[in-house]
């Protein structure tokens, strides 16, 4: 299929570096893209893309290399530049103003006038409309975008970037938060373009993704480029050693240190929808935890996987249901601070926004749910703040100059374990982790790993959501696979494969598995 | 941590007393006569004892990221409540009975009331998430209408010695405002970086939802700092009414703006989770000695109103600018 279009080399990065404070963020990439055809741009979080990307889009200027579009050396000043020169980028956070009808998104900053110098909508409603049908959306450009599917969002942004014709498109994990089904209606839509002549560049770290979709594939790891190559002629293995150097199950081994005593035992869990009565996003969840065991929770986006944890922690009180018990006992979690109470920390998924409170220090941050123990005469005492911090610094190995600075000032690894100190300073018997290794550098998430293993050794009981397959698989002595709400399946390592896996996990209503039951 | 340690907040704070330093020597040099006096030096000290007080109870409401625009009125309404009990007592027809208060007790209820309009706006915020911009605006509206209900518009004077040396007597050769003042702050500044809700105040600010998800009572301690901030302006109708041993019911009109500029000059966040106290202390200075050295310059108020203005939006925009790097 590649052999058949002509080979119309129209972007290419020759030897691009980009350094940030000090760190190669970048160090010698090439890529090439050709007209009507998709090169996908894959490696680990960290490993460069969103930079790369930043640089041919014309948001950086200060890179070593050079940029050559149709043959001819280019430096963009500005975003702008570069879409005037037919690059167009659809970042993974969308840009669209949410109260503004599609019509208006389209062409803002671009609108159509009439003689009067006001907003002709007839036309830019009509325009957007023959955009919107070459796209095969089917929408009235008239509604405001809010109301749009997270899917459907995506189209109106792809549609304005083609609004300004754009010949090179560059996707920023555009699958990211959209449902398998609108992943389908996408992938057509960047068949379709490519066929058109359009040039894609599809940034992706899931690899199923890029056998579907792209024609080359770029690997980058650590900022540096590990390998280009047509699609057809290579396989999944390869480029998975090439992402990430080795595999996971050659570098983790879980110890088995389950014991019998079972620590948490959830029973009927149940979470309502906020907004449709009836409808739940937990649905009857009933699991048990024992000491030293790790169970893994996986399911899609939407699964209600975060909320599972959520509720356990006596985040939504109000809309919950069903019991939890501690070693036999029913608690009675109305906030986190009951939940605290009993013995159980949460880390949050997201860092930055239910994790941390960036300008505050280490020592601040790692004390915050357990302040208390800090006090001496019912004052805070620094010296023992910072000794409770260091304590924690020196056993994750949490590389910072000191517990005065400030977590922001931390790479994402280390963040991630000073959230994770927050918790062990509280003393829990039950750690509840959400997806613990995003976002964070491979190395980062090995020694995370090692320390959720020797937290199950120590006697805690470990429940962890993830949506990486290789992870849960090595990590989790169980696995409870969550669709729609509903645990659909229960695997133990050695029965579970990814497929096995993203069966049971796949939403009934699109039609494409049965669930099962092992 | 948040002090002088962080060298952010350090610069910020450094300029600011640089600021002041300028400016001292400035009208010191130009005025040195009228400007560089003891005298001068303890007015200024007086004037500005109001707006610290108010500031310090507005820098725990904006540090847990809200604002308090009824400080004003508060202070007008906890005056005039003194005042009056203190003159005239308290009828109660309906048990027939009449209610005569010493000094000590009608300024206990004057901050009483103080305090339960602080704690009125902050169930507003925390019970029905009014935001605390219209809460507040409320509540500068209500409690001037209630000062003036009170009053019935004119002002109370005559309220006797002892409750005029507790404002504006002096106490080992400083004037007893200034004590208080002093104490105030000093008494926030402990609680803010040595007890576990001044640490609590600033990770609200900081990052509610984190905050929350620590196990922190949120609503609980927002609560509580508009009702200090309510206490605090109390405090400051209690200096300003013993001062000119008068309530007025047009009191303290304006003075949330004062004392949100002494807020951010000092270098505090209005978005929350980043400040100190010193650094409003610093920033009540700067607009106290600007407002004496531009009345010693004899510029006219009108102008003085737009030279403080370009004050501010200095301030702010240069500390703005030392956030972009």
């Amino acid at each position: 299929m590649v052999a058949a279009k002509t080979q119309t080399k129209v972007l290419e990065a020759r030897s691009v570096s980009k350094t940030f404070g000090g760190i190669k963020a970048l160090d010698g990439v090439d890529l090439e893209v050709y007209a009507g055809q998709v090169v996908a741009v894959v490696g680990e979080n960290g490993a460069g893309k969103s930079t790369l990307m930043n640089i041919l889009s014309g948001v950086y200027q200060d890179y070593a290399g050079r940029i050559v579009l149709d043959g001819r050396q280019v430096v963009f000043a500005d975003p702008k530049e570069a879409r005037d020169n037919g690059i167009g980028i659809i970042h993974q956070e969308l840009n669209l103003i949410p109260h503004l009808s599609v019509a208006e998104n389209v062409f803002l900053g671009r609108e159509f006038l009439n003689a009067l110098g006001l907003i002709d909508y007839k036309r830019t409603n009509s325009e957007t409309a023959k955009i919107l049908q070459k796209l095969g959306l089917q929408i009235d450009p008239r509604v405001p975008v809010a109301g749009l599917r997270v899917g459907q969002q995506q189209i109106v942004e792809i549609a304005r970037v083609l609004s300004l014709n754009a010949r090179i498109l560059i996707m920023d994990e555009p699958t990211s938060a959209i449902s398998e089904h609108e992943i389908g209606i996408l992938f057509d839509l960047i068949r379709s373009l490519a066929d058109q002549g359009v040039a894609i560049v599809y940034i992706t770290h899931k690899l199923g993704e890029l056998f579907q979709i792209a024609d080359r594939v770029t690997v980058l790891r650590d900022g540096k480029l590990v390998g280009s190559n047509l699609v057809d002629s290579v396989g999944h293995d390869d480029i998975v050693r090439m992402m990430v150097g080795r595999d996971v199950k050659d570098f983790f081994v879980k110890a088995d240190v389950v014991s019998q005593q079972q620590v948490l035992k959830v029973k009927d869990l149940c979470l309502e929808h906020p907004r449709r009565s009836g409808d739940y996003v937990v649905d009857h969840a009933s699991f048990n935890v024992r000491a030293g065991e790790v169970l893994g929770l996986f399911g899609l986006m939407g699964a209600g996987r975060t909320e599972l944890l959520e509720t356990i922690f006596g985040v939504h009180p109000r809309r919950s249901s069903g019991e939890v018990l501690l070693d036999g006992r029913r608690i009675k979690v109305k906030s986190p601070t009951d939940a605290i109470r009993h013995g159980i920390g949460f880390v949050t998924e997201d860092r930055k926004l239910e994790g941390l409170i960036m300008q505050m220090s280490i020592a601040a941050s790692v004390s915050l749910a357990s302040l208390k123990q800090t006090e001496l005469f019912g004052l805070l005492s620094g010296r023992r703040e910072r000794r409770l911090a260091q304590e924690y610094v020196d056993r994750l190995r949490i590389k910072t100059p000191s517990v005065r600075q400030a977590v922001e000032n931390l790479s994402g690894g280390n963040q991630q374990k000073v959230v994770i100190a927050k918790w062990l300073a509280t003393n829990p018997r039950v750690l509840l982790l959400d997806e613990p290794t995003r976002g964070v550098d491979v190395n980062a998430k090995n020694e995370i790993y090692r320390l959720i293993g020797e937290l199950a050794q120590a006697g805690l009981a470990i429940v962890m959501v993830s949506s990486e397959l290789p992870e849960i698989i090595a990590v989790a002595d169980r696995i409870i696979v969550l669709s729609e709400g509903k645990q659909t399946a229960e695997f133990t390592p050695s029965q579970a494969n990814e497929e096995l896996i993203m069966n049971a996990a796949i939403p009934k209503s699109f039609g494409c598995a049965e669930s099962l039951r092992v | 941590m948040f002090g002088l340690k962080d060298h952010k907040t350090f610069f910020v704070k450094f300029q600011s007393l640089l600021a002041l330093l300028l400016m001292v020597i400035v009208f010191s040099v130009w005025k040195t006569e009228e400007f560089c006096t003891m005298s001068n030096f303890w007015v200024v000290m007086r004037q500005i004892s109001v707006n610290t007080c108010l500031s310090v109870g507005m820098t725990l409401v904006i540090l847990t990221g809200g604002i308090d625009l009824s400080v004003g009125s508060v202070l007008a309404l906890s005056g005039v409540v003194m005042a009056g009990l203190l003159k005239n007592g308290l009828e109660l027809p309906v048990f027939n009975l009449f209610v005569g208060f010493n000094v000590l007790g009608a300024v206990l209820v004057g901050l009483i009331v103080g305090s339960s309009l602080g704690l009125f706006n902050g169930l507003m915020v925390t019970r029905f998430n009014v935001p605390p911009f219209v809460a507040t605006l409320v509540m500068l509206m209500m409690a001037r209408g209630l000062t003036e209900l009170w009053t019935g518009g004119a002002a109370i004077t005559g309220l006797g010695d002892s409750f005029g040396y507790l404002g504006a007597g002096w106490f080992l050769g400083v004037p007893v405002q200034v004590w208080t003042c002093v104490a105030i702050v000093a008494a926030a500044v402990v609680v803010l970086r040595k007890t576990r809700f001044g640490r609590y105040v600033y990770a609200v600010g900081g990052n509610q939802r984190a905050a929350k998800l620590s196990g922190l009572n949120v609503k609980r301690i927002k609560l509580l700092v508009y009702t200090m901030a309510g206490g605090l302006s109390a405090v400051g109708g209690f200096i300003v009414t013993s001062k000119l041993d008068s309530a007025t019911p047009i009191a303290g009109d304006g003075y949330e703006l004062d004392s949100i500029a002494a807020v951010v000059i000092g270098g505090t966040s209005l978005s929350g989770g980043k400040g100190s106290v010193l650094g409003t202390v610093l920033g009540a200075l700067i607009i106290g000695v600007l407002n004496s050295g531009l009345i010693i310059l004899q510029v006219p108020p009108f102008s003085q109103k737009v030279i403080k203005g370009v004050v501010i939006l200095l301030a702010v925009a240069i500390e703005m600018h030392g956030k972009d790097q």
